[in-house]
């Protein structure tokens, strides 16, 4: 074994993760603990700046209900989120996180985020600030996480926070946390974390499946490439039941650079039509009728969007475009006449429409320019990416939690918000599921949630610090730092260190599963449609990308993070593959679509919840039901 | 590349206490060389273009080449990115130009403090209808169902 040596941390509250709901976490939590004398540390595997997925930047806050001036209830917002995900979502906890979200906008609001005026010109008229929609409030938001993540620094101290040490496993014993380990991403450290209670808050998954680029452009993911299912991977070793994870994300953005299309559908009223112009929701709307009472909801689903519009490329009516030119055309159209008030109209949509990329999706901004695209001059292709884990966003994955203490129905509720199924290990963010649409805002008033839950009870139970065997410890060192050992053991084997049968490298692994997912479990290049034989083949396959996994190799310590990121993505392929086969229907047809059962069955209309028993090694997939407020 | 590293400016932050790109790339993608005193982007096919990198580096020694597999050459983005806001330069594949500036934040940079005002709210740890800094911080009661 290297010689790394150990670090042993302790503290009451261990944070690990560094995006929205960690640092809405760290806020909270710090204030709590100097009242009651506890304390918090956060382990990140970047730097807090830009860690996560807001690291770029967004143009807009996707949630802000609008509670103050009474724009919005609470109830609508939980209505609109089941009724996206077709029926399926915790309505205890779109509640709690919707009761709080304008909290954290208007302190973002205080710490320094621009977020814009209301306009003359917006079709909302109460409320403070300049809507993109319904739900979206607009911001200048390239420094958002910079600004969110001054906050957290400021709150919690920077003595408490260890930034680019990667957390590989969690430590449980009889179903109750009591650390984790990790390794430095810099060093030579291996870091053992012993805390009373823990935060999950380490994002979605990005990776699983095969990208549509082939080179370069493999990062150029739409979720960002450094979130690895390590959340996943956290909750489901440890024994914690997960919901949902079948329910992945796909998102429809600009063709290949994924620039976002929220502002033209949504601020510019831009259509999307298919090669021919034809505005594919009109003309594939009698496809609605085949989704129950989903495809007569307004707005209509995200998945039913994709669906419709996936049709028309299945019959070789693609590219679909978004028509940018004609949506800025008639929202000018309106100034006609008054030529100074038309010029300034014009500058401002044009500043908005770059701005939307350039604060959150540079890619795009640089593929129009280099295709000399001029979005009011002419349309923009648009096409379904690959499948991502997201339960932020419009997927759900994630780990099954207690509801709040005053809303959730008794078979939602274990004693503290946000926690899971596991004694003392919470769960926020992309970590938390059936609980979709917190986005940005959303996460970091949940991490905030939890992490008063959490300081709840450490105050409640007041808990000893949980022992941990040395020998255990020992047993995961070498664990975690077994893929350098291999490279050094077998390096010499071969003249060149890609090509060697004792091992294989994590790049080459990333592919092997992205290959089997994409091809069996309903990726893009299988036109997002699998059935039970390819999931059975590809779960036969994965099984010995399993095996596999132990004979990683890694030359350096990126190389060592690169391989536990993609064990941890293969969990979360793992849970996808067996929830998507013990759903016999298909209710998402625009996130994946079962071949051999292709429709909805209201029998369905239930959560797959599946756990895996870290002392067996068994995993079970059951239903729960899904109870409304 | 993705994002890449320009020889002549780069100096490997040697009057800095850290290399400002590796200190930022949240996907540990920059690596210094300590002999040339020179960065690189390790794995262009594992670079977001998330541009922080380029926006951090005091030598303005980086920049964007669009990713080799889709993006027809010639063109280029370049921020500068100040304390209250932040300027694009965006080159035309044709050679049009155009430059915006937005604004990026509306306080002095470090000041932002936890409780934004609000004060401490309820401060009940008890209470588990109202977080930190509510009721004030929501400017309305928190909802509970009926």
């Amino acid at each position: 074994m290297p010689n790394f040596e150990t670090v042993e941390v302790t503290t009451d509250f261990l944070i690990v993760g560094g995006g929205m709901a960690a640092c809405g976490a760290a806020v909270e939590a710090a204030h709590w603990a100097k009242k009651h004398g506890l304390q918090v540390t956060l382990v990140d595997k970047a730097a807090m700046d830009r860690s996560g997925a807001v690291a770029m930047g967004l143009s807009a806050i996707n949630l802000y209900v609008g509670l103050r001036d009474n724009e919005n209830t609470v109830m609508q917002y939980v209505e609109y989120v089941r009724n996206d995900l077709m029926g399926v979502a915790r309505d205890d906890l779109v509640y709690n996180v919707a009761r709080h979200v304008d909290s954290t906008v208007h302190l973002f609001e205080k710490w320094g985020l621009p977020i814009w005026p209301k306009g003359d010109d917006d079709p909302f008229r109460i409320g403070p600030y300049q809507r993109g929609g319904r739900w979206q409030a607009m911001i200048n938001g390239e420094s958002y996480k910079v600004i969110v993540a001054e906050a957290a620094k400021n709150a919690l101290g920077v003595d408490n926070i260890y930034e680019r040490v990667f957390i590989v496993d969690p430590i449980v014993e009889n179903n109750r946390f009591v650390g984790c380990v990790g390794f430095s991403t810099r060093e030579e450290k291996f870091y053992v974390f012993r805390a009373k209670v823990a935060l999950c808050a380490m994002g979605g998954c990005v990776g699983v499946f095969r990208p549509r680029s082939s080179g370069e452009g493999l990062g150029r993911s739409w979720y960002p490439p450094f979130s690895t299912g390590s959340s996943a991977y956290f909750t489901i070793k440890a024994g914690a039941e997960m919901t949902c994870q079948e329910v992945r994300f796909i998102p429809v953005r600009f063709k290949d650079a994924y620039g976002p299309v929220g502002a033209w559908f949504l601020l510019f009223k831009s259509t999307a039509t298919n090669a021919f112009g034809e505005v594919y929701m009109q003309t594939n709307a009698g496809e609605l009728d085949n989704w129950g009472k989903y495809g007569k909801v307004k707005p209509i689903p995200a998945n039913l969007r994709n669906y419709l519009g996936m049709m028309d490329v299945s019959a070789g009516k693609g590219p679909l475009y978004m028509q940018t030119a004609d949506a800025i055309k008639r929202l000018a159209a309106k100034y006609e006449g008054d030529e100074k008030a038309f010029k300034k109209k014009m500058k401002h949509l044009h500043d908005e429409a770059w701005e939307d990329f350039l604060d959150m999706t540079i890619s795009q901004a640089l593929l129009w320019a280099a295709c000399n695209i001029h979005p009011e001059q002419q349309e923009s292709e648009i096409a379904a990416a690959e499948p991502y884990f997201i339960g932020s966003h419009s997927g759900a994955s994630g780990a099954w939690i207690s509801g709040p203490d005053d809303v959730a129905p008794p078979e939602y509720f274990w004693g503290y918000a946000n926690l899971t199924t596991v004694d003392g290990l919470f769960a926020a963010g992309d970590a938390s599921g059936a609980s979709s649409h917190k986005f940005s805002s959303g996460s970091h008033a949940e991490g905030r949630i939890a992490a008063k839950a959490a300081c709840k009870y450490l105050v409640d139970k007041n808990p000893d610090l949980p022992a941990l065997d040395p020998a255990v410890v020992e047993a995961l060192k070498a664990k975690v730092l077994a893929p350098l050992d291999r490279f050094v053991e077998f390096k010499d084997f071969t003249t060149a260190p890609e090509v060697n049968p004792n091992y294989i490298l994590p790049k080459q692994y990333k592919h092997r599963i992205q290959k089997l997912m994409d091809e069996y479990a309903g990726g893009w290049g299988a036109n997002f449609t699998t059935s039970k034989m390819l999931l059975e083949k590809g779960m036969w396959y994965l099984q010995m990308l399993k095996e596999d996994s132990e004979k990683l190799a890694a030359r350096d310590l990126n190389e060592l993070m690169r391989c536990w990121e993609n064990i941890h993505r293969t969990w979360v392929a793992e849970s996808h593959i067996r929830t998507v086969l013990f759903r016999e229907e298909t209710r998402w047809p625009g996130y994946y679509f079962r071949a051999d059962f292709p429709k909805m069955d209201d029998s369905w209309e239930v959560f797959v919840n599946c756990k895996y028993d870290p002392n067996s090694g068994e995993w079970e997939v059951f239903k729960r039901d899904i109870i409304k407020l | 590349m993705p994002t890449f590293v320009m020889t002549e400016k780069c100096d490997g932050c040697k009057g800095q206490d850290k290399t400002a790109c590796m200190y930022i790339c949240p996907n540990d993608l920059i690596v210094l060389d300590k002999e040339k005193m020179k960065a690189h982007n390790r794995a262009p096919d594992e670079c977001w273009e998330c541009l922080c990198c380029v926006k951090i580096c005091p030598q303005q020694a980086m920049d964007l080449r669009g990713y080799a597999d889709f993006v027809p050459m010639g063109a280029s983005c370049v921020p500068l990115r100040g304390s209250q806001d932040i300027m694009w330069t965006v080159k035309f594949r044709n050679g049009d130009i155009k430059r915006f500036k937005f604004p990026t934040r509306t306080t002095e940079e470090g000041m932002a403090a936890p409780d934004g005002g609000y004060g401490a709210g309820t401060d009940d740890i008890a209470d588990v209808v109202h977080l930190y800094t509510e009721p004030a911080s929501l400017g309305v009661a928190v909802s509970t169902p009926k």
